[in-house]
């Protein structure tokens, strides 16, 4: 896969592995997160940017780049900021591939139904633990 | 009329007040219990302790009946989001939304919010025009500010004292609506005469409202 320009809003324990992982694929990655401190998450050989603000001001988003990124992953641990991030980058920015982490399944369902792109962990957890159970 | 008012402590308190006088029914959604039972105590309004951008809170706050969900909150996202889930799960038709960084006002409604409002911008703009000149007082921005209504103070030296409304030829989109002369209303027409000390009311669109101002403030 060709390298790719990446931002990764929110540096928490998810942020930071997609970043890191992303990073040493040879991609180019910029990390949006409010607390300078959650960069030290990242791994030692993170290669890409890193940008201390509240994404749900444009102006931070802008500083990213984010108009020309080709995929665009938010992550932060706030349904709400991750709702608004998506839909900020693929309304306003046009970016094609937008991926929001949303916790609550009823908001999830919701936005999913908007043609938003969503991953719940409750639900993946949920289907792990199901899959594992004796039937 | 039915309306959910989101977040905003005391600013929701003194809206549901209003809107008791006027008969609305008003349901407050507050996610800090203690300003909750305060609001519950002090207010006729229904009081729901929770988040407003939860689908289950909304419903429960009678989202399904709601003619407007007005969104108050510090944080801009928690706004968007709980309006676009009234609007789309629930239907309700008008969707009023707080802006803290005025850049959101536009996206917010690109994003489908009826109206969004940036108390950072309407309280940089009343300083400005305070600033400008202490004759001009904005009176109100109509329409989501598409017009406004401006009240205005000739002075001696004005060029326009003297002449009547036909003469001074004012941009299009913009009009006279009346004069206060000595303590009278005047609705006037293409003849009246400006006069000094004259205070006018004049209503005009965002686009011809620097010409007006400059055609009637000149020195």
């Amino acid at each position: 896969m060709a390298s790719q320009y990446i931002v990764v809003v929110g540096c928490g324990r998810l942020g930071s592995m997609l970043a890191s992982r992303l990073s040493s694929q040879g991609n180019s990655v910029v990390v949006i997160d409010p607390h300078e401190s959650s960069f030290s998450n990242l791994s030692s050989d993170f290669s890409g940017f890193q940008i201390t603000g509240d994404a749900s001001e444009i102006e931070i988003l802008r500083s990213a780049k984010v108009d020309q990124a080709d995929c665009v992953l938010a992550v932060t641990d706030k349904d709400n900021i991750n709702l608004m991030v998506a839909q900020v980058a693929r309304n306003v920015f046009e970016i094609g591939i937008v991926i929001a982490r949303v916790f609550d399944p009823a908001r999830e369902q919701i936005y999913r139904d908007f043609g938003i792109a969503t991953i719940s962990p409750t639900q993946l957890s949920a289907d792990a633990f199901m899959a594992n159970m004796p039937s | 009329m039915k309306i959910i008012l989101i977040g905003g402590s005391k600013l929701a308190y003194f809206l549901a007040k209003q809107f008791a006088s006027k008969n609305y029914y008003t349901t407050i959604i507050n996610d800090d219990l203690e300003e909750a039972q305060t609001l519950s105590r002090t207010l006729k309004a229904t009081v729901i302790h929770g988040e407003g951008s939860d689908p289950t809170t909304l419903g429960e706050a009678g989202a399904l009946q709601a003619d407007v969900v007005l969104s108050l909150t510090a944080q801009d996202e928690d706004n968007l989001i709980a309006c676009q889930i009234a609007q789309k799960e629930y239907g309700v038709p008008r969707t009023i939304a707080l802006v803290n960084d005025p850049e959101n006002q536009q996206i917010f409604e690109k994003l489908g919010i009826s109206v969004a409002f940036s108390a950072t911008q309407i309280i940089a703009s009343l300083i400005e025009q305070q600033t400008a000149s202490s004759d001009i007082q904005n009176l109100l921005p109509i329409a989501e500010g598409k017009v406004s209504v401006t009240e205005l103070a000739l002075e001696q030296n004005n060029p326009v004292v003297g002449k009547t409304i036909d003469q001074v030829q004012l941009p299009n989109g913009t009009l006279i609506a009346c004069i206060l002369r000595q303590g009278e209303v005047i609705v006037p027409n293409g003849e009246n005469i400006l006069q000094a000390l004259d205070r006018l009311v004049v209503i005009g669109q965002p686009e011809s409202y620097g010409q007006l101002m400059r055609l009637l403030c000149s020195e």
